[in-house]
C-alpha cells in the first residue's frame, strides 16, 4: 500500500480549566507572581484536565475524500486545528505527507481596508500560494468570485455576499496535494454553496486528498467515499457513509420523551433570536418519540416572542437519516392563516395518517413572516422513529427496504 | 424551510482514481508531534513564506497610511515635531548643545533612530495578540509577524530621512564620508529592535500587562538614552557608565549621528551594544519558539 497521506496515531489533545476563572484565559503578570509568592512550591489552583481529543488514530490515502462528523464538542475542530498545525497535540503523532492546504474558514487575513487586489495577493500569501501562482490565477479567482467591477474598492464597503465570493474564490484556487476544510461552506447565497460545493467535488475527483469537516450530513453523503464519526474526543465509526451516517444521527438522538427544548439549540443559526422555545411530538395519547405507520402524528412547537409576529408562517419538515428532505408540511399550504401571535403561543400540526416506514427521522422547524422573512429555523429540532409493522394488518411487514414513504393504494385485476 | 444547498439523492462520488504522484515520494513530509519545549528557529521554514512575510509588512504600511488622513506625511511629523520640541525646550530652555552640530540638525538625527526602534518595539509587541484570528485560524511560522512589524517600521524610517536630506542643506551641513558605516548601525539597530520586538510580542500574548508595559518602557527610553538629544559628557561616573554601555540605543543612535553629520564613531560602544543585540535577538527569538505553539490556545 502507497504511502499513506494522513498518518494519525494516538492523537490526544488535553485542555486545563480551572476553576473560579473560567472567563480568564490568559494570565496577568500580577497572577503570576502573587502565587508564586503564595504557595512556591505548591501546584496551584483547582484544574481540571479535559481531553478533547484522546487516542485517535486513522488513516488517510492518498486520494480519498474524507468526512470528519460528529456533534458540538466531539473534538472535530480540535482535530482540524491539530492537522493545520495551528495547535500542538498532548499526545501522538500526525504524519502527513503532501503539500497542504487548510480552510478553518474563508478570508483569513483579509483587511477591511484594503482592495479587493490587495486582499486577494494578502489572502493568497497567508494561504502559502507564491506571488507568481497569485498572478497566474489572477483573472480566474476575480472572475469565479465576480467581483470585477469592485477590484479597486476597500472590502469594507463590500456585501457581505461579495466577501465571501472573493475569499471563498481565493480559496478554491489553492492547488495542494491534501485539502483540510472545516464547514466554511456554511455561507453565501444558495447558488454559490452550489459552485463552492461543486469545487470541492471537482478537487476530490481530481485525485487530491481532502478531508472535510461538517456536521450537514447531505454533503458528507454527497462528496465523502469515507466518513470518520467522533464522539467525545474518540472515534466511535469510521466507514463508507451510508453506515457512518446513520450511526452519527443515532449519536445525535439521545432519549428524549419527545419534548425538545430549543431554546439553545446548537443548529439554530446564529444571530437569530430564539423564537421557536420548544417542539413536542405526541401521538394520539402523549408525548413520544415511537410512531406507528398510518396512525396520527402531532407536533407542537411554543413560539415564545417580546415583539407580536403577524400572519406568522409556521413549517415543519421531515428528514429521513441520511438527511434527505421527504416532506414539508406548513399552515400557508393549507388554507389555515394565523393572524397575530404575542406573547407565548402554541401552534399544533397534526397530520392525521403517519405515511412513513420504519426508521428514523429528524424533524426540522421554521418560522416566517411576509415582511421579515426568516425569523428563526432550526435543522433537526427533534427526532423520531416508526416501527416497522404491518400497517394493513396482512401480516406482511413494511420494511426499510421498501422505502421510507407507504402510500395506499387498491388493487384489482381486470 | 432552510433548505441545503446540495441536492441530497446526488450519489457519492465514485472512488477515486489513483492519485498522480502517488507512487513517488512526497516532496513534503509533516510532522506534528507534542510540544518539545526550547527549540531553534527554522530559518529554512522562515525562508520558505518569506513572500508571506513581505505581504504581511505591505498590509501594516498600507493599512496605517490608508487609514491616516496625513498619509504618509505622519512618518515625518512624528520626529519633525519632537525636534522642535526637543530644540525649543532642551536647547533653547535648558541648555543642552550638539556640539559643533546645529542643535535641529543633531537631535533630528537621535529622533529618527529613536522613533524607528520605538515604532518597531511597540508595533512588533502588539502584532501577535493583533493577530489572534490568523493565529488561530492558519498556520505559518508565527515568527512572521513580529519581523513583519518591525519591516513596516523600517518603512516609515526610510521616509523620515526625507526631512534630514530636505534639512541638512538647510543647516549648510554636508553628509559625512562616514556614511558607508551606516547600514552597519542600522543593522544593530535592527536588531535590537526586533529582539525586544520579539521578546516583548510573546510575553504580552501570555500575559497582558504588557500592553501598559511596552508603552512606558518606551516612554523611559527616550529619557533614558542621552545621546538622542545630547552629547554625552566624555567621562560619566562609573553608574551612569555602566548603563551607557549596556544600553544598546546609546551607542548605535551616536553612531548612526556621526555617519550622517561627522563626528567620531564610538567603535568600542557600539561593538558592546553589537553583542547585547544579538544576544536580545537570540533570547527573543528562543523564547518565542518556546511559547509559540500555545499561542493558539491561549490569544
Amino acid at each position: 500500500m502507497a504511502t499513506p497521506a494522513i498518518k494519525v496515531e494516538g492523537l490526544g489533545k488535553k485542555y486545563r480549566l480551572t476553576h473560579g476563572q473560567e472567563r480568564a484565559r490568559y494570565r496577568t503578570l500580577r497572577d503570576t507572581l502573587v502565587d508564586a509568592v503564595k504557595a512556591p512550591f505548591r501546584k496551584r489552583g483547582t484544574t481540571e484536565e479535559f481531553w478533547a481529543l484522546n487516542d485517535v488514530s486513522f488513516e488517510v490515502q492518498p486520494g480519498e475524500v474524507v468526512g470528519i462528523i460528529g456533534r458540538n464538542g466531539a473534538g472535530k475542530s480540535t482535530l482540524l486545528k491539530i492537522l493545520s498545525r495551528i495547535t500542538k497535540p498532548s499526545t501522538g503523532r500526525v504524519e502527513i505527507n503532501g503539500r497542504v492546504g487548510s480552510l478553518l474558514e474563508v478570508g483569513t487575513g483579509f483587511h477591511p481596508e484594503l482592495t479587493g487586489r490587495e486582499n486577494i495577493y494578502l489572502n493568497g500569501a497567508i494561504l502559502g500560494m507564491r506571488r507568481a501562482e497569485i498572478a497566474r490565477k489572477f483573472d480566474e479567482i476575480v472572475a469565479f468570485a465576480e467581483v470585477e467591477k469592485f477590484l479597486d474598492t476597500p472590502v469594507k464597503r463590500y456585501s457581505s455576499g461579495m466577501y465571501v465570493r472573493l475569499a471563498f474564490a481565493v480559496a478554491a484556487h489553492l492547488e495542494p496535494e491534501i485539502l483540510i476544510v472545516d464547514e466554511v461552506l456554511a455561507v453565501g447565497d444558495q447558488a454559490f454553496q452550489k459552485k463552492c460545493l461543486g469545487k470541492i467535488r471537482e478537487v476530490g475527483s481530481s485525485g487530491r486528498t481532502v478531508l472535510f469537516v461538517s456536521h450537514n450530513t447531505d454533503v458528507v453523503l454527497a462528496l465523502c467515499s469515507r466518513c470518520v464519526v467522533l464522539r467525545r474526543g474518540g472515534v466511535i465509526a469510521d466507514g463508507s457513509p451510508d453506515s457512518t451516517v446513520v450511526l452519527h444521527l443515532n449519536d445525535a438522538m439521545e432519549d428524549s420523551d419527545g419534548q425538545f427544548d430549543l431554546h439553545d439549540h446548537p443548529a439554530r443559526k446564529s444571530g437569530k433570536a430564539p423564537l421557536l422555545t420548544q417542539l413536542t411530538l405526541r401521538d394520539a395519547r402523549r408525548p413520544t418519540t415511537g410512531f406507528v405507520t398510518n396512525e396520527e402524528f402531532v407536533a407542537e412547537m411554543t413560539i415564545s416572542t417580546a415583539k407580536p409576529v403577524s400572519q406568522p408562517r409556521v413549517a415543519l419538515a421531515v428528514e429521513d437519516a441520511f438527511g434527505r428532505r421527504l416532506f414539508t408540511v406548513a399552515n400557508y399550504f393549507t388554507p389555515t392563516q394565523f393572524d397575530e401571535i404575542r406573547g407565548t403561543a402554541r401552534v399544533r400540526c397534526r397530520i392525521p395518517r403517519l405515511r412513513l416506514g420504519a426508521g428514523k427521522y429528524l424533524v426540522s422547524v421554521s418560522v416566517s413572516d411576509p415582511y421579515h422573512g426568516l425569523l428563526d429555523s432550526l435543522d433537526a429540532a427533534g427526532w423520531f422513529t416508526v416501527e416497522s409493522h404491518d400497517p394493513y394488518g396482512t401480516g406482511e411487514l413494511y420494511q426499510p427496504v421498501y422505502g421510507p414513504v407507504i402510500e395506499d393504494s387498491s388493487w384489482q385485476v381486470q | 424551510m432552510n433548505l441545503t444547498a446540495d441536492d441530497p439523492q446526488t450519489a457519492p462520488p465514485p472512488p477515486p482514481a489513483p492519485p498522480a504522484g502517488a507512487a513517488a515520494a512526497p516532496a513534503h513530509r509533516t510532522v506534528i508531534e507534542p510540544d518539545r519545549g526550547w527549540q531553534l528557529v527554522d530559518v529554512r521554514e522562515l525562508w520558505r513564506y518569506r513572500e508571506l512575510l513581505l505581504a504581511l509588512m505591505l498590509r501594516d504600511v498600507k493599512v496605517r497610511y490608508k487609514q491616516a488622513v496625513l498619509g504618509v506625511a505622519w512618518a515625518v511629523l512624528q520626529p519633525a515635531m519632537l525636534m522642535v520640541v526637543f530644540t525649543v525646550f532642551f536647547a533653547r530652555l535648558g541648555g543642552l548643545s550638539g556640539g559643533d552640530i546645529p542643535y535641529p540638525l543633531f537631535v533630528l538625527s537621535g529622533l529618527i533612530a529613536w522613533t524607528f526602534f520605538s515604532t518597531a518595539v511597540t508595533q512588533a509587541a502588539n502584532s501577535v495578540v493583533g493577530s489572534e484570528r490568523l493565529i488561530t485560524k492558519i498556520y505559518f511560522p508565527r515568527l512572521g509577524v513580529p519581523f513583519a512589524a518591525v519591516g513596516a517600521a523600517a518603512f516609515d524610517f526610510v521616509i523620515a530621512f526625507a526631512l534630514l536630506a530636505v534639512l541638512m542643506p538647510f543647516y549648510s551641513w554636508a553628509p559625512s564620508w562616514q556614511i558607508v558605516f551606516l547600514p552597519l548601525v542600522i543593522g544593530v539597530l535592527l536588531l535590537a529592535a526586533a529582539g525586544l520586538g520579539v521578546l516583548l510580542s510573546a510575553l504580552t500574548v501570555a500575559y497582558r500587562d504588557f500592553r501598559y508595559v511596552t508603552p512606558f518602557l518606551i516612554q523611559v527610553g527616550l529619557y533614558a538614552t542621552p545621546t538622542i538629544y545630547m552629547a554625552v559628557p566624555t567621562d560619566p561616573s562609573p553608574g551612569l557608565k555602566l548603563w551607557l554601555t549596556v544600553n544598546p540605543l546609546v551607542a548605535p543612535i551616536a553612531s548612526f549621528r556621526a555617519c550622517l553629520l561627522g563626528g567620531p564613531i564610538p567603535w568600542d560602544g557600539l561593538a558592546v551594544s553589537a553583542v547585547v543585540a544579538v544576544l536580545l535577538f537570540v533570547v527573543g527569538c528562543l523564547y518565542f519558539k518556546k511559547v509559540e505553539d500555545s499561542f493558539a490556545d491561549v490569544i
